[in-house]
């Protein structure tokens, strides 16, 4: 009789205590809730580049793929691009990609922009948001690591140095 | 921890205060009180039985009503001091937040925002206040409705004289005989009371199913709980904003690609005094602009097959739908609302290529600020470059032209202007209302032409699976406050002891209404009205 009791209350108080962890984790969770889950499959999808050819994800299987998604008016994206590019060119033999999406501006600006900055690697424009949709993109800039079969290593936001880019690429090279 | 046999024959459990069964008073404490505490019919609230484990203590605690009421309150200051200033999601997007509230609201307002009240509805602590109180509910619930069926289960007809003595409502007849009591049985029936007789004793019993009423209730605000709850499970509540101008199809957020929505107008109506009743014209001319209508008239579309993102997806046209205040578009589990828009947002600028001396011109150049050519041949040997594009302009803190955002709101332009007296070109930095020509003069200027405009709306994308148990939660949550508020239960008992006639009664609420039906059920018998001890105490006490 009494064991059932603490056996009864026991569970009660579990399913309440569950239910409450769950509820706080998930509210406190729901502004970095990721599109795009660190450990799973990055989407798919296709865009074509200031040169005109076409870029699909799930082309680049046996490389990393570093994508980074940009605006020429972001300030913090503007500072790292400069890094981005030296290690595009140093690791690019080494089977990196780097795929620069850039969030629905035009191609005048983007273009101007590449110019002034040199930028070598292939920049694309995501013109009508699809992409920055499927990934869940805000705020800017925003990085994805993927790996050699196309899962997503790591989420970054913010700047980064050109210590961390290099760490980055080197985590994705296959 | 023994369990307690009444002389009746009946097992209690332990704590229990009167037999669930005969009524007889089993806890010395309220051996000489006059009256008894019928809460719960004296059954063993089985919270205040056992201490013994941290599970039992966790409990009790929560069993408390005591600690409920305290939670309740300490949730309601709370939630009153969110109130004081607009939380964060209503503040103006002007400003960061950490700045907002100590510029509209001084040291208070900094205070405000440290303490974190900005965002207080998803503090974790108001959070964790809301589940303790759902947490109280159950426990404080489960703990008193089972002890109490249980007791209103076993009740016998045969009460014990130490338990009838002490109701409320008691009185003892001599010479009553058996047609008294047959008419007395005939109209409680007639009341529509249950009636169980035994060895010649009476138990009139009606509306027990309101001593159910607050546990209904209860039921109802948990499942309310769980409901507000599940809003935090993914896919089960989507509230997302979608800007969209016109002539634009974009892709609905949360629907994983499969549908998009295509803004083809937007429309802005005022009332309009000429076309509405008279009876309107003088409020109208008081208030001036008073919006009739906002309207987005959308297409939606499904694509069709499979298509990667960025691809240009094959579209099929699902409906057409003028989106108004109050009428969504619908589709499976989704609803567009209107929720904003923007009026006159900047689509193309015009300009002619003019000679600043003569005031000739040399062709129009019509720019759309969301994919500005780098060229534009005027033919003949004039053309416009340009050279750089702000959309939404400003000067750095170096000094530097710079654009705060991809949106056009105040776009600026470096341009060449090539002519063939100048073919090497001349350089000038056209924003709104003013040009510089940073390498002298020039012969050449861009004069502004005219503009073009486009609306933008702004469409809430709503998904709601929750909000059918939130609605049961509600309606089981009234019929609780219902059965408890507009039912009473009552007992009358009419018993043989030592060939006299004790009657006692109780209810749960509004005594006066059992005294008019024991008077009326009595009338014309020999039985004597029974007494109210509460009344004849408190006249006694004040001596009258």
């Amino acid at each position: 009789m009494k064991k059932r009791r603490l056996v009864m209350r026991t569970a009660i108080l579990f399913i309440l205590a569950a239910a409450v962890a769950y509820t706080l984790y998930a509210n406190l969770t729901k502004d970095n809730r990721m599109k795009v889950e660190v450990g799973k499959q990055a989407p798919d999808f296709v865009l074509i580049d200031m040169e005109g050819e076409k870029h699909k994800l799930s082309d680049y299987k046996g490389q990393g793929v570093f994508l980074n998604f940009w605006g020429t008016w972001c300030k913090p994206c503007e500072a790292e691009m400069p890094y981005i590019n030296n290690q595009y060119n140093h690791y690019k033999d080494g089977g990196v990609q780097v795929l620069a999406v850039n969030v629905s501006e035009s191609e005048l600006a983007v273009n101007q922009f590449a110019e002034r900055k040199k930028l070598d690697f292939p920049i694309v424009i995501d013109t009508d948001g699809q992409v920055q949709t499927a990934y869940g993109i805000n705020p800017l800039p925003a990085t994805f690591l993927i790996d050699k079969d196309g899962k997503v290593v790591k989420y970054h936001t913010g700047t980064l140095t050109e210590s961390t880019v290099r760490e980055f690429m080197e985590k994705i090279k296959p | 921890m023994k369990d307690v046999k009444c002389e009746c024959g009946h097992v209690n459990p332990h704590g229990t205060v009167l037999c669930e069964a005969c009524g007889k008073v089993l806890d010395e404490q309220s051996q000489d009180k006059s009256l008894l505490d019928m809460r719960y019919e004296g059954s063993a609230r089985r919270s205040q039985t056992y201490n013994k484990s941290i599970v039992d203590k966790i409990w009790n605690f929560f069993s408390s009503v005591k600690v409920g009421v305290w939670l309740i309150v300490v949730t309601l200051v709370a939630s009153a001091a969110g109130t004081i200033l607009p939380q964060e999601m209503y503040i103006p997007p002007t400003m960061p937040a950490e700045e907002y509230y100590e510029d509209q609201y001084g040291w208070f307002g900094k205070l405000y925002y440290e303490l974190g009240f900005n965002n207080l509805y998803s503090s974790w602590w108001y959070l964790v206040l809301i589940a303790m109180i759902g947490i109280s509910l159950v426990i404080c619930s489960l703990d008193r409705v089972v002890p109490l069926y249980k007791a209103l289960k076993a009740q016998k007809v045969t009460r014990h004289e130490g338990f009838l003595k002490r109701q409320r409502l008691f009185g003892i007849s001599e010479n009553v005989d058996e047609q008294d009591i047959a008419a007395v049985k005939q109209r409680l029936k007639a009341k529509r009371y249950n009636i169980r007789e035994e060895n010649g004793d009476l138990l009139a019993e009606k509306g027990r199913f309101s001593r159910w009423g607050p546990y209904v209730n209860h039921v109802g605000l948990i499942i309310f709980l769980i409901g507000g709850m599940l809003r935090f499970v993914p896919g089960m509540y989507i509230d997302k904003v979608l800007w969209l101008r016109e002539g634009e199809t974009k892709v609905v957020p949360e629907t994983d690609g499969q549908y998009y929505v295509a803004n083809e107008k937007f429309i802005l109506e005022n009332y309009d005094k000429e076309k509405e009743d008279k009876t309107f014209e003088a409020a109208i001319d008081r208030a001036g602009m008073v919006v009739k209508n906002y309207q987005t008239n959308a297409v939606l579309y499904k694509r069709v097959g499979p298509a990667i993102p960025g691809e240009q997806p094959e579209l099929e046209k699902v409906k057409e739908h003028k989106i108004k205040v109050n009428q969504p578009l619908k589709f499976e589990k989704f609803a567009l609302y209107q929720v904003d828009y923007k009026l006159d947002e900047l689509n193309t600028m015009s300009f002619s290529l003019t000679n600043k001396a003569t005031g000739n011109t040399f062709g129009d150049v019509k720019i759309n600020l969301y994919d500005p050519k780098p060229k534009y041949d005027l033919g003949n040997g004039y053309g416009v470059e340009v050279l750089s594009f702000f959309p939404d302009f400003e000067f750095a803190k170096d000094g530097e032209p710079t654009t705060k955002s991809r949106i056009p709101n105040n776009p600026a332009f470096v341009f060449k202007m090539t002519s063939p007296e100048v073919p090497k070109g001349e350089t000038s930095f056209v924003a709104i209302q003013q040009t510089i020509e940073p390498l002298g003069d020039n012969q050449y200027k861009m004069a502004f032409k005219g503009i073009e405009t486009k609306n933008v709306t702004a469409l809430t994308v709503r998904k709601d699976l929750t909000i059918w148990i939130i609605v049961l939660g509600g309606i089981l949550f009234m019929i609780g406050v219902i059965q408890g508020a507009y039912w009473n239960h009552r007992r009358i008992w009419v018993q043989n002891k030592n060939g006299e006639i004790w009657i006692a009664a109780h209810t749960n609420k509004n005594w006066y209404g059992l005294k008019r039906e024991i008077e009326s059920a009595l009338s014309e018998t020999k039985i004597n009205i029974p007494n109210d001890q509460i009344q004849r105490e408190k006249m006694d006490k004040e001596g009258v």
